[in-house]
């Protein structure tokens, strides 16, 4: 049986701004109830991925994001076939298309934090800015998992998917 | 051969038209054609952002982070760098491969296996099948895994779940889906325990059906089309790969085997320690990209292909039983020719090694060794140079490293499969542009050729880095005279935007 809660971040450690996801988890790692949270990190979302949101209750997915406008931006998802398939990555709202595909029913309740990112270079530590936007995404998710509710998480929505 | 149609000789006369970005491939990749007023193509050039900074960003570390680090470079196939890595290290420490304790030996094995496996299913499932099953002018909203879920939802699924199993045997080994600590340096750091071993035992045999129904079905669908098929991008070329030393197909480490296109042997057992006495790598003006060859061919002719396409013509037979009755079928296709030069063949072939990786898995996993942690790393005397290589999935990956006497790494050269393949690549654009869009007016589905032609090679055109609202596709129309006069954009989320 699958926690109830998941967080999925997912970059790559050594590519600047990218690291801010698994960055975040390794963060937030001692400070969860390991009975009800589960951390997993990949370098990228995949369709196989989909079978991680089985019998959750709660999902957050974490990744960089250049479109960011602000230090981060937390949204709720929903199954989108979005043609994201520029690349061998997918979108978390793929991610959850392909769930209800081959389940047949609704994904559980999953919501996105964007952490802006400035700068993804091979080899590049996090920038100045990065850092700063690290620590006000990690402060908001401490409080996203001081309160595991759909109700809660859902008033905290800063924008649209 | 198509290189007349590498540069035109008067290319400012000519219109321009641009993918910029290919799609469904690995990292950055851009195709430019240049047509005269009849849309009779001139010139046609696959561009790839160099992987500028590998080097760099390997040079000043210890040798010992290197497996770890190297992961790195790459979302797609991280263990594949992971294990060149550990090969090339395991020589600093004075540890040949025929030294490696068995358990370990194994155990890496498995691990590769398992990365074979889920990096094939992910490329033929969710990056190909869309084109195969719906054809590759099909309309581009059905042109995703998810209309393949919709439409054959029991293929869609099982390659989900292959993807999944790799994957599975990858975390059972190394302890993380990804950054896993799995070789060291002269071995490995742990065995499997009987629980994780028994774990993926439970499905193995499951992953053996659904691969070999995978077979039948990339066969049907070849077979359906045989003389499109096996002209679509088809180019004659020589192979190179690592062998076994009775012939058989080899993932993991043996002699490299070079075939001429009409299958004459021209290397056998070669050590790919020297590799650097058989391969240069030439710069052209036009791309970031190498083009590597064989010394004594030239440059002229003695570019090769590697990958599937390259293992499966090379060897003389895979030592797994439904994977050899496959490779028999997919050699007879074509009237028994030594040579099987169709570039769609790329899909046959890798999803034969899909097949062959999971009997290969089923294998280990009933092999004590694999649970054996009493001897898991040997040691030897220290050298200061190490070539590690490794059939990769899209084809063989060479890292050859340098250390001083404080084991700081001096120099890194890296030859990767992709790189290896870009000749290939590029001719291949090049004869699907003369011999199915030369002359016609361009349409998308027409563009969607040169793209399923770059994809049969499942190019790795960068690594692992990836941001939201980032590669968009653009497609720019130019006149003769140099002006501008159709733009689309393709944005990430997939919407398309006419900007002129």
């Amino acid at each position: 049986m699958n926690k109830a809660i998941l967080i999925f971040g997912y970059g790559n450690l050594s590519r600047g701004d990218d690291a801010l996801a698994p960055l975040l988890l390794e963060k937030i790692e001692a400070e969860i109830d390991v009975n009800k949270v589960e951390i997993l990190t990949d370098f990228q979302l995949q369709i196989e991925h989909a079978l991680d949101l089985e019998d959750r209750q709660l999902v957050l997915f974490v990744d960089a994001s250049v479109a960011c406008e602000s230090a981060f931006d937390f949204c709720e998802l929903q199954p989108s076939r979005d043609k994201s398939y520029t690349t061998h990555a997918m979108s978390p709202a793929s991610v959850l298309q392909v769930y209800q595909s081959i389940k047949k029913t609704a994904p559980p309740p999953c919501f996105l934090l964007s952490i802006q990112g400035l700068s993804f270079e091979l080899g590049e530590s996090l920038t100045t800015q990065a850092q700063q936007n690290l620590q006000q995404a990690l402060e908001f998710t401490e409080q996203l998992l001081k309160h595991p509710e759909l109700k809660y998480w859902q008033a905290q929505v800063t924008g649209s998917a | 051969m198509y290189e007349n149609l590498e540069t035109a000789e008067n290319p400012d006369n000519l219109k321009r038209v641009v993918i910029d970005p290919v799609s469904r491939v690995e990292g950055h990749g851009k195709v430019t054609l240049l047509l005269d007023e009849n849309n009779k193509v001139k010139q046609a050039r696959l561009h790839i952002v160099e992987f500028r900074g590998f080097e760099r960003f390997i040079q000043g570390r210890p040798y010992w982070e290197l497996p770890v680090l190297v992961q790195r470079l790459c979302g797609i196939c991280p263990v594949s760098h992971h294990l060149a890595a550990a090969k090339a290290i395991d020589q600093l420490v004075g540890v040949d491969p025929e030294n490696l304790p068995p358990a370990a030996d194994k155990l890496r094995r498995l691990l590769h296996f398992g990365q074979v496996m889920q990096s094939h299913s992910l490329h033929f499932f969710h990056l190909s099948s869309p084109d195969l099953l719906f054809g590759f002018e099909s309309d581009i909203s059905k042109r995703h895994i998810l209309a393949v879920l919709e439409a054959h939802p029991d293929i869609g699924l099982q390659g989900v779940k292959l993807r999944k199993f790799g994957q599975e045997v990858i975390r059972m080994v190394s302890g993380k889906r990804i950054h896993g600590t799995g070789a060291i340096a002269g071995g490995m750091n742990k065995a499997l325990t009987k629980a994780e071993r028994d774990y993926l035992k439970a499905d193995v045999e499951q992953m053996i059906t659904w691969a070999d129904a995978a077979v039948a079905l990339i066969k049907k669908v070849h077979c359906s089309n045989l003389p499109y098929y096996d002209d679509f991008g088809t180019i004659a070329t020589n192979y190179l790969s690592l062998n076994k030393p009775n012939g058989a197909l080899e993932l993991y480490h043996g002699g490299i085997r070079v075939k001429d296109p009409q299958g004459k042997t021209l290397l056998e057992g070669f050590d790919y320690c020297d590799y650097n006495k058989i391969i240069h790598e030439e710069v052209r003006p036009w791309t970031y990209m190498k083009f590597p060859y064989l010394t004594d061919i030239g440059k002229e002719d003695g570019w090769y292909r590697v990958g599937p396409l390259a293992r499966i013509n090379n060897c003389d037979f895979i030592d797994t039983p439904l994977a050899e009755k496959a490779r028999v079928e997919f050699k007879q296709h074509g009237g028994g020719q030594a040579m099987v030069h169709s570039t769609l063949a790329f899909h046959w072939t890798r999803l034969i090694e899909v097949l062959h990786c999971a009997e290969s898995i089923k294998q280990l996993l009933d092999d004590p060794d694999i649970l054996d942690s009493s001897n898991l790393v040997a040691q030897g005397e220290k050298r200061f140079s190490g070539v590690g290589v490794i059939e990769a999935p899209r084809g063989t990956l060479f890292h050859h490293y340098e250390v001083d006497d404080n084991d700081i790494v001096t120099k890194a050269n890296l030859i990767v499969s992709t790189t290896s393949n870009n000749m290939g690549m590029n001719e291949s654009v090049r004869q699907v542009a003369a011999e199915y869009l030369s002359g016609q007016e361009l349409t998308e589905p027409l563009l969607n050729n040169l793209e399923v032609a770059i994809r049969a090679y499942d190019p790795c055109l960068s690594c692992a880095t990836h941001a939201v609202g980032k590669m968009p596709l653009q497609v720019e129309l130019v006149n003769a005279e140099g002006d501008l006069i159709n733009k689309v954009m393709k944005h990430s989320d997939g919407q398309l935007e006419k900007l002129i």
